[in-house]
């Protein structure tokens, strides 16, 4: 029983969002968001190693076995990290100085081994690839909404800094909304602050759609 | 007949790993050159952003050594020189000196040291300060770190070589008072270095 990709997408998006509903990924979610910037650098870059690790690793589902299959895992998804990371270190040298810590931090990031050991070792790869692109979109959406909302408190600004991301024409993109900001949205406090809020947001609208097959979350169950 | 599944799971894991590996070192064959160009060009963007490019004739990349003063350049590693001569004549020192007090650890600073003492410039070449108050150290995001320019030893004075905050000449970063204060201790150290081993800097 194969679900479709509307299925597969509503989920990835919405009713089981990595950071929102699962919790996955947390530290980097947290430690990067300062920026909108910096959420939309570390999101595109998840999302295409999210994209290439579910489909190799759905084309590898006739050499895995139970008892070696997350060995298989860590080094597929270590080996495409490190070809992201060289690849962009060689073409786009800015956007990697930029990025530059936190495209090694995806390895680290357990939404990308759950993906793996969840849904593409037991899909083909065409709705693993769909799979890997829509939970990317949704951890994406989760850095953008959470970057923009620090950055917004914490320095009154809005895409501050987008010619890393963008090279040039980014250069006066910047919004200023007010002068001066509140600290602490920019301090590690404040991301967490930020997040309950957004969780507790997703909550609330889960709560009032009754058609949701996954009520709202009470409790943490998993985190990393 | 014995048990072949320990066999298999090995053999895959043997051939997930010999391509994995085959295709990292394939991608790092194929890109080393063109990073080791990126890295260099932006280096060079920087160096020459503190010294400009016509006040100088040499390759700054073949005119390199390197020292070591853990208490004047803030590292126990060995220092990078770059120097900067005209028709062979010494005109700069640039010091990759450190700042090892920033709010979050080192910060990795680029001194820029006329021949005659004077700081041509400052830039930071590494740190992990908060974004949004010590990151103001960086030249994209504020031109705090130009104060530096043309500064002496002698100017300001030793007494005033501070942030204002500890009595001295230098404007802290609103919010931000440890990151300023490493960075104008770490010129000010790099200064020092400078005047006691000018001649060993600027040694063929």
């Amino acid at each position: 029983m194969s679900p479709d990709f509307l299925d597969i997408s509503r989920d990835a998006l919405w009713r089981n969002n990595t950071g929102l509903v699962q919790f996955l990924g947390l530290c980097p979610l947290l430690a990067v968001t300062t920026t909108l910037v910096n959420g939309i650098g570390l999101g595109v870059a998840t999302t295409i190693v999210l994209f290439l690790s579910n489909t190799a690793v759905s084309l590898a589902r006739p050499l895995l076995r139970p008892e070696t299959r997350i060995i298989v895992f860590v080094l597929i998804i270590a080996a495409l990290v490190t070809v992201v990371d060289l690849f962009m270190h060689a073409r786009f040298f800015d956007l990697h100085r930029s990025l530059g810590i936190f495209v090694p931090l995806i390895v680290t990031n357990c939404a990308i081994v759950a993906r793996a050991e969840v849904f593409a070792s037991r899909h083909d790869p065409l709705r693993a690839a769909i799979d890997g692109l829509m939970t990317g979109l949704g951890f994406t959406l989760v850095l953008i909404t959470l970057g923009a909302a620090r950055e917004l408190v914490g320095q009154g600004t809005l895409l501050a800094q987008a010619e890393m991301l963008f090279g040039p024409n980014g250069q006066n993109t910047s919004i200023t909304v007010f002068d001066g900001g509140f600290l602490i949205a920019t301090l590690p406090p404040g991301a967490f602050f930020a997040m309950g809020l957004l969780i507790a947001l997703r909550n609330v609208m889960a709560a009032h759609r009754s058609t949701d097959k996954y009520p709202a979350i009470m409790k943490a169950e998993t985190a990393g | 007949m014995t048990n072949r599944g320990p066999l298999l799971a090995s053999l895959g894991l043997v051939i997930i790993g010999v391509v994995a590996g085959g295709m990292s070192t394939w991608v790092w064959s194929k890109t080393a050159t063109q990073i080791a160009v990126n890295e260099r060009s932006y280096r060079l963007r920087a160096l020459n952003e503190i010294v400009p490019p016509a006040r100088y004739d040499n390759n700054l990349f073949d005119d390199i050594i390197s020292i070591r003063d853990r208490e004047l350049l803030g590292s126990d590693d060995p220092v990078t020189v770059y120097r900067a001569r005209n028709d062979g004549a010494p005109v700069a020192a640039i010091l990759t000196a450190v700042a090892p007090k920033g709010f979050s650890g080192a910060i990795h600073l680029l001194v820029g040291v006329y021949a005659d003492g004077t700081l041509a410039g400052v830039r930071v070449s590494m740190h992990r300060e908060t974004a949004g108050l010590g990151d103001q150290i960086e030249i994209e995001k504020s031109n705090w770190i130009t104060v530096f320019d043309r500064r002496s030893l002698a100017d300001p004075l030793p007494a005033n070589w501070f942030v204002r905050k500890d009595g001295g000449e230098f404007d802290q970063i609103s919010g931000a008072t440890i990151t300023p204060r490493a960075i104008v201790k770490a010129i000010h150290d790099a200064l020092l270095y400078f005047e006691a081993n000018r001649e060993l800097l600027f040694a063929e």
